[in-house]
């Protein structure tokens, strides 16, 4: 990777600010989202999270998603070091994250609707 | 990077070793395989807080009334510019850090220097003000009452505003004695008395018609319930046993303890992460002044902490997003 970025130092200069440009304009957007907290955003449900928390998660990963090819140059890397990263971490994570807040979910109505007061 | 590498003699057979099928050096791909492992670590504990999140999905505490602080603006509500700014530094220290790999593409000492201590300074600023949250955090601002069932109960006044205890509290004449081991037959010490008694703060809320008490239950408008004048007086007498001031690992102002006991570890092993980064950078830094890597001829290890760095700066936008804004 090295050698093939050798000859265009000016696009990749330009890349760098280019995205940091990116982030940074994601990063206001969801700033000024989150003190507004818009009421349609916050009302509106969509698989069991507010609108709004999707938004955030799915900007999130948009930025993540640019450090990692532009920052971290995983896009000049081989396909296999690719793969091998980044489906590794996300099957992991989805699953685990599945798991735990598909729990977290039940024990919230266990609690809920027990026998047991927990609030005394 | 070949001056670690032990020759074998047979680098021409497939099988004879020094073959780099994934195209990136032994160094920078086990990086990138720590960075998948501390990948996982960090969604670990994300995803644990996921779970804590949901198992109180009704009773969370609303992250822009805990983090509303700003330097120099004491006492206004700043919700999350304080934050805003970390991550900007943070973005930015990776943007120059970025800048520093690009630079030893092309043997620049001189920029390699400058960029690696600008990220440095960055990491340096960004830790600081991560100390700076904390010291907010545990200290904490209005106070709160703990109930029997563990739960906390805050002051609001009718406009539905934050009061604090000190704004309320009436002083009783009371004596206190925080045990120490030298007034101990035994070896004892407890733990830090608040400020105020349970009963100085009953009988300032009776003092003050006004306020009124605020549950970390969630109403239908996805606001905190208060209760009226009457709820609060019964609420508050029948339940109450102690007062809470800023956060602990055990007890805290602002919700379930398990808020911040999420927060002082994820934020805390972040911040642990960013000062090894800084240190590995300052090595790395030092390393370039040296010329080790121009006598090298390749400055193939500035990539490799970038990649580290790179990975810090990743992590905040996670921590970012599910801290403070979801």
């Amino acid at each position: 990777m090295a050698h093939s970025t050798t000859h265009t130092h000016e696009s990749n200069n330009k890349r760098i600010w280019f995205v940091f440009a990116l982030l940074s304009v994601v990063t206001i957007v969801e700033v000024i989202l989150g003190i507004i907290r818009p009421d349609i955003l916050v009302n509106t449900n969509f698989l069991a999270m507010k609108l709004l928390n999707w938004i955030f998660i799915i900007l999130t990963l948009y930025k993540a998603y640019y450090i990692a090819w532009a920052f971290m140059h995983l896009e000049g890397e081989s396909k296999g070091l690719r793969r091998a990263v980044v489906w590794t971490a996300i099957f992991l994570i989805s699953y685990l994250m599945f798991i735990l807040l598909t729990e977290g979910d039940y024990i919230f109505d266990i609690y809920k609707n027990s026998q047991v007061a927990w609030d005394f | 990077m070949e001056a670690t590498v032990i020759r074998t003699g047979t680098e021409g057979r497939t099988w004879g070793g020094g073959n780099e099928p994934l195209k990136a050096s032994y160094g920078k791909m086990m990086m990138w395989f720590f960075i998948v492992s501390d990948a996982l670590t960090f969604s670990g504990f994300l995803a644990a807080y996921g779970f804590s999140r949901f198992k109180f999905i009704d009773s969370w505490p609303i992250a822009d009334e805990v983090f509303n602080h700003f330097p120099f603006l004491h006492g206004v509500e700043a919700p999350m510019y304080y934050v805003a700014l970390m991550t900007f530094i943070l973005i930015f220290s990776s943007v120059t850090m970025v800048l520093a790999v690009d630079a030893g593409h092309h043997m620049n000492k001189g920029k390699v220097t400058l960029y690696m201590f600008l990220t440095i300074i960055g990491g340096a600023i960004f830790v600081g003000s991560q100390a700076w949250e904390w010291k907010n955090f545990i200290q904490g601002e209005y106070g709160a009452v703990t109930t029997n069932g563990g739960n906390i109960l805050q002051f609001v006044n009718t406009e539905g505003e934050r009061v604090a205890l000190a704004d309320i509290v009436v002083s009783i004449p009371h004596e206190r004695i925080e045990k120490s081991r030298s007034s101990g037959l035994w070896f004892a010490e407890n733990e830090t008395l608040p400020e105020y008694t349970i009963e100085e703060v009953k009988a300032g809320f009776e003092a003050h018609p006004d306020v009124l008490v605020r549950t970390k239950m969630f109403d239908e408008e996805g606001e905190k319930t208060i209760l009226s004048r009457e709820e609060s007086l019964k609420k508050l007498n029948a339940e109450a046993v102690g007062v809470v001031q800023g956060a602990n690992l055990t007890e805290n102002e602002y919700g379930p303890p398990l808020f911040a006991d999420f927060f002082f570890f994820i934020t805390g092993f972040h911040g642990f992460h960013v000062i090894s980064g800084v240190i590995i950078n300052i090595i790395i830094f030092f390393n370039v002044i040296l010329g080790t890597y121009e006598r090298r001829g390749s400055y193939e290890m500035v990539e490799k902490v970038g990649l580290y760095w790179h990975f810090v700066d990743l992590v905040w936008v996670f921590v970012f997003t599910f801290f403070y804004l979801v």
